[in-house]
């Protein structure tokens, strides 16, 4: 990008190169420095305070007492840990944990392995690669809400197309396809919507590592003899990893926190089958209304998915610096 | 590029102020919240004549049935200004009266000279009162419902059918009495081509998301001899709710469910199970009586091809109640013209083209009507079921009571976990829990 | 650069092999575009059609699902629509053909607005809050600010649900459930974070010595600001309002939880679209149709600076 006035560059490459590298505070006339520092920052902080922050603090205030959000004028006790140790007793909310973490282990793996080839691929740059990469990209701008409502008609076993390809592709009828009715095809039914969804994220951002490793290294391996394969495993894969964990990262916290498209494409069900952690929060919240457990169960959520990403940061930190 | 910039800066600032400024409010308009089903249609005809007698325009809010508690029981609580009448369902009336959503009717009803005593009993009981059985008024009875069958009389009437049936079970086939009939019966279709098709035996409610699997299971249940609690001590439930009839019960409808609907119907409720009778899937289905009459007028299913009967007996006889009153809600502006719709509706002339548009009315002078029950094909079935009906909880904390038995039922019927003793313990407990929190216990 | 004689070399793929991963690349976006272009497919099929079994490939294309979704219908008898006076559009005719009246305009259009409304009024607010707040924390320095950044950054970590409980009871006090500013408010606030985090990066990446040049010609601060930093951060910023635009218009969780009614957005009321029985598939294909492209056309046009937005939040961290 080009300024607009092109004598502020002349001056500035002069003064530049006159200056010393010290950070000068002018005072010519309008505000002071700090005054604009406060200016600029106070109103975002102050929203996020308001909205963000504060919440939270009620949210832990609550979890502590049985508020029930449908009886605002019931008497509100104090329980201390009571609904701590329900929820972390319910075998039904490890259920959806468990549900969850399936969820997030399947759809990270596949995403990463379709992301990542297909990243690779685009990176041969053949020809009309930047207007496929947009094609692909198409997915991940969608509403989710509205992808499960509408897979939802895609799975139906008797006039979906979903069912009718894999039918037409495999012979088997499309009354045993039942993606969304079945116990055990269900769960996959969620996971492949979510990487027909997120896989192009993911792939760009291992795009973008690849393009972040610089030609010499290869040509250096060429240099040595080293075949593709060997290039591939000793440069390509390590150099690429910390942002393959990037995006791991993302998606993780991402599909930890999945809501829209499982409620719209399955509702939790058949059962409590696909029944992930937020829609179990939201049926206690909101359906419920046992707003001091859910939001101790809130709460639970918040710090392991904080904890399990501060884990994750520090590894990552630490494959960076190699 | 700084022109652009302090157009489009102008512009959403524009916007952002003008959504935060309150609109301006029309000048006689109520707003009517209802579920979005085909007597909401007849309403909206049949408000016309409460426009052209009043001059308030009426706008309607409907939300499909399985975001219909979800959205208006939100709706209240958030204290929305959205609704100023609302036809909530049945057992929303413990909340919404303890909660101070709805407006207490009594003076209204007193004053207007709207007596409670023209309704048919079981609808005040079941849409007004709360506490139940005292007189507590908190909406009028609007849409009377509740869960019955239909089933295809002309696949019944074939000849070669009737006599393979007959072979086999030993009895005419014909509408079930009780559920061991529609067991055989929905046995004997399954599976069977008929005119072609392949079609199955029943289709049968197990929505997950709502209330359906539970407006389903307890038609069964109450037939079996499940109890909500003991008569003589109230929430007392060990032994009334998991005792070995109401086992049994549940047994029975997993049964159903695995021998004889339609692949695929692991979410059913009021919509998929009219679909699949209307597309030609099933022999019976399970559903409100308020589908009945866009089932009687369907090309491809209605008129003579469509019989109807009331939830089959077993040790008992009952049938789930369904319907809504129609309550003001508290905090609507505009609650002097909510009353006057109120006040129309309860006519007798009102009431009586209710009926006719394809609602179901409660008022006793026109379902006592002589001609009633020849009115329509369905109407004597509804009469019989409405004779018949027994109801969810309608207690405060009615949603965790609903939420809890939907996801046990739902656990054992469709995805197969546990046993139903195990259900129904698990029940109990939740339900325990639910009413000790609430200090009922 | 590749030397001559080496027979395959890893910087230049040859052409085989550009073939190849061109071929799979392609089969793969065309995988992936069938359940839009069913979508699409869906939009323009008649509610029959698109119920039928086998799914219908061929079809006559009507317009039936846009009628559907712009209006609400009641069902009439044959003998009182043809008393009624000639059709007067195209979705008048398709309706009464199946025995329906028109009888007014459905909730859509509302809620289409509103989604552009909260959308584009909380993308605004975001970036240009965000903005400013990046360019305090790279230009000076600001107590605690990289616990604070990251503090808020980890605020992104609570699941919408969980965060939408006590802002459920704060609204209610206020008075914001249900309106727009409270949608507009709350968006801004959760892509704030991400605005801020982005932002300073791109910010630190101008060089200082510019807005420093200028003041030194005379410019105050908030001058150099608006003239020299703005214009180099155009692409920071738009690639910033992408995503904050993407997230508001497709949110779906708090505006089902948060709204009912008048500031209701497009993506909890699509899933209700239904017609006489169930799912109106093609309404709700057409909704979905028409709410997908405004954000194709944004990301269509705006494809690079989006790409330098992820994959420049990659880069750092």
């Amino acid at each position: 990008m080009t300024l607009s006035n092109s004598s502020i560059v002349d001056k500035a490459a002069e003064a530049a190169a006159k200056a010393t590298p010290v950070p000068i505070a002018i005072r010519v006339r309008g505000l002071s420095d700090r005054a604009i520092a406060w200016l600029f920052i106070a109103p975002a902080i102050t929203l996020l305070l308001a909205i963000n922050i504060f919440p939270l603090l009620w949210a832990v205030y609550l979890s502590f007492t049985n508020f029930r959000a449908n009886r605002p004028n019931a008497v509100v006790e104090g329980v201390g840990f009571r609904n701590y140790q329900r929820v972390l007793n319910d075998p039904d909310i490890w259920q959806a944990m468990q549900t969850t973490a399936h969820f997030v282990f399947w759809t990270i793996l596949l995403q990463m392995l379709i992301g990542f080839a297909l990243a690779y691929l685009i990176d041969r740059k053949f020809r009309g690669h930047a207007f496929w990469t947009t094609i692909v990209l198409i997915p991940m701008m969608l509403s989710p809400a509205v992808v499960g409502n509408f897979w939802r008609f895609l799975y139906e076993p008797q006039i979906g197309l979903f069912a009718y390809a894999v039918s037409f592709l495999s012979g088997i009828p499309t009354s045993q396809i039942q993606m969304l009715g079945n116990v055990s095809l269900a769960p996959w039914a969620i996971i492949i919507v979510d990487t027909w969804m997120w896989t192009p994220y993911v792939m760009l951002i291992c795009l973008a590592g690849l393009r972040s490793i610089p030609d010499y290294i290869y040509e250096a391996a060429e240099v040595d003899r080293a075949s593709a394969w060997r290039q591939f495993w000793s440069i390509t894969v390590p150099m690429a990893l910390p942002f393959i964990m990037l995006a791991v990262l993302f998606r993780g916290i991402e599909n930890f926190k999945m809501f829209d498209m499982v409620t719209l494409l399955t509702g939790g069900g058949p059962g409590s089958v696909t029944e992930v952690a937020s829609i179990t929060l939201k049926r206690e919240a909101f359906e419920t209304w046992a707003t001091g457990r859910s939001s101790a169960f809130a709460i639970v959520l918040f710090v392991a998915v904080f904890g399990l990403a501060n884990i994750y940061v520090k590894a990552l930190n630490r494959v960076k610096q190699r | 590029m700084r022109k652009i910039t302090k157009a489009l800066l102008g512009a959403t600032t524009a916007l952002t102020i003008s959504a935060a400024l309150p609109s301006v409010s029309q000048a006689e308009q109520l707003t009517l919240c209802w579920a979005a089903w085909d007597p909401a249609n007849a309403l909206v005809e049949l408000s016309k004549d409460f426009t052209a007698k009043t001059k308030i325009d009426m706008k309607f809010e409907f939300v499909p049935w399985t975001s219909y508690a979800d959205r208006f029981l939100n709706e209240l609580n958030s204290h929305g200004k959205l609704c100023d009448l609302i036809i909530g369902d049945s057992q929303w009336i413990g909340g919404s009266a303890e909660n101070g959503h709805y407006v207490k009717l009594n003076e209204f009803f007193d004053k207007e000279g709207i007596k409670m005593d023209d309704f048919v009993p079981a609808t005040v009981v079941g849409y007004s009162e709360w506490p139940k059985n005292t007189p507590n008024y908190w909406a009028l009875p609007a849409m009377g419902d509740v869960v019955g069958w239909t089933y295809r009389k002309d696949w019944f009437e074939k000849p070669e059918l009737q006599k393979e049936f007959e072979e086999k079970y030993g009895w005419k086939l014909d509408a079930p009495k009780t559920y061991d009939q529609l067991k055989q019966i929905a046995e004997f279709f399954q599976n069977r081509k008929v005119d072609g098709q392949t079609v199955y035996g029943a289709s049968i409610y197990t929505e997950r998301g709502s209330e359906g699997i539970t407006m389903g299971v307890t038609n069964v249940l109450y037939d079996w001899g499940f109890q909500y609690d003991n008569p003589k001590k109230p929430y007392e439930m060990e032994g009334f709710v998991n005792s070995p009839d109401a086992v049994a019960g549940l047994e029975f409808y997993k049964s159903l469910y695995d021998c004889c609907t339609p692949p695929g119907s692991s979410n059913v409720y009021m919509t998929e199970s009219a679909d699949a009778f209307k597309s030609g899937q099933v022999a019976m289905q399970m559903n409100f009586a308020f589908t009945w009459p866009g089932l009687y007028k369907d090309e491809k299913v209605g008129g003579d091809r469509i019989g109807f009967f009331p939830n089959p007996a077993e040790k008992a006889h009952f049938a789930q109640l369904g319907g809504q009153g129609i309550s003001v809600v508290s905090y609507s502006d505009k609650q002097e013209q909510a009353l006057q719709y109120i006040k129309w509706f309860a006519q007798p002339d009102v009431q009586a083209k209710w009926w006719e548009l394809g609602g179901y009315s409660c008022l006793n002078a026109v379902v006592n009507a002589p001609g009633f029950a020849a009115s329509q094909p369905y109407a004597q079935a509804f009469l019989d079921s409405m004779a018949i009906v027994k109801d969810f909880w309608a207690e405060p904390s009615y949603a965790p009571l609903l939420q809890a038995m939907q996801k046990r039922v739902h656990n054992y019927v469709i995805a197969g976990n546990g046993t139903a003793k195990e259900a129904l313990d698990g029940l109990v407990k939740d339900w325990t829990e639910t009413f000790q929190d609430d200090g009922k216990i | 650069m590749s030397s001559v004689n080496s027979a395959h070399s890893v910087v230049e793929p040859s052409l085989t092999t550009k073939r190849i991963a061109g071929a799979i690349v392609i089969l793969y976006a065309l995988i992936t575009m069938v359940p839009l272009a069913w979508i699409f497919l869906t939009s323009i099929k008649s509610p029959p059609d698109s119920i039928s079994y086998p799914p219908k490939i061929l079809f006559s294309p009507t317009l039936e699902g846009y009628c559907n979704l712009f209006t609400t219908r009641t069902r009439q008898t044959p003998d009182y629509i043809a008393a009624l006076p000639a059709p007067t559009s195209t979705c008048d005719e398709v309706t009464r053909k199946r025995n329906m009246v028109i009888a007014g305009p459905s909730n859509f259009l509302p809620r289409f607005v509103n989604s552009l409304v909260i959308a584009f009024g909380s993308t605004f607010l975001a970036v240009f809050l965000g903005t400013m707040a990046a360019y305090g924390f790279s230009r000076f320095k600001v107590p605690l600010a990289d616990d604070l950044l990251f503090f808020i950054l980890s605020t992104r970590m609570m699941p919408p649900i969980a965060v939408a409980i006590p802002i459920f009871l704060m609204y209610r006090e206020l008075g914001l459930s249900d309106t727009a500013l409270g949608m507009i408010l709350l968006y801004t606030a959760v892509n704030v974070s991400l605005a801020v985090w982005l932002l300073k990066g791109f910010i630190d990446e101008i060089p200082r010595e510019y807005e420093e040049a200028a003041m030194i010609d005379g410019y105050t601060r908030l001058q150099a600001f608006w003239k020299v930093v703005l214009p180099q951060a155009t692409t920071g910023i738009a690639a910033t309002a992408i995503f904050c635009l993407i997230f508001a218009w497709n949110e779906y969780a708090f505006a089902a939880l948060l709204t009912s009614g008048s500031a209701q957005t497009a993506p909890p009321f699509i899933p209700t679209i239904i017609g006489e029985g169930g799912q109106d598939w093609p309404a709700v294909a057409a909704g979905t149709t028409i709410f997908l492209v405004p954000i194709l056309v944004f990301t269509i046009l705006l494809r690079k600076q989006l790409l330098r937005g992820i994959t420049f939040g990659a880069v750092r961290k």
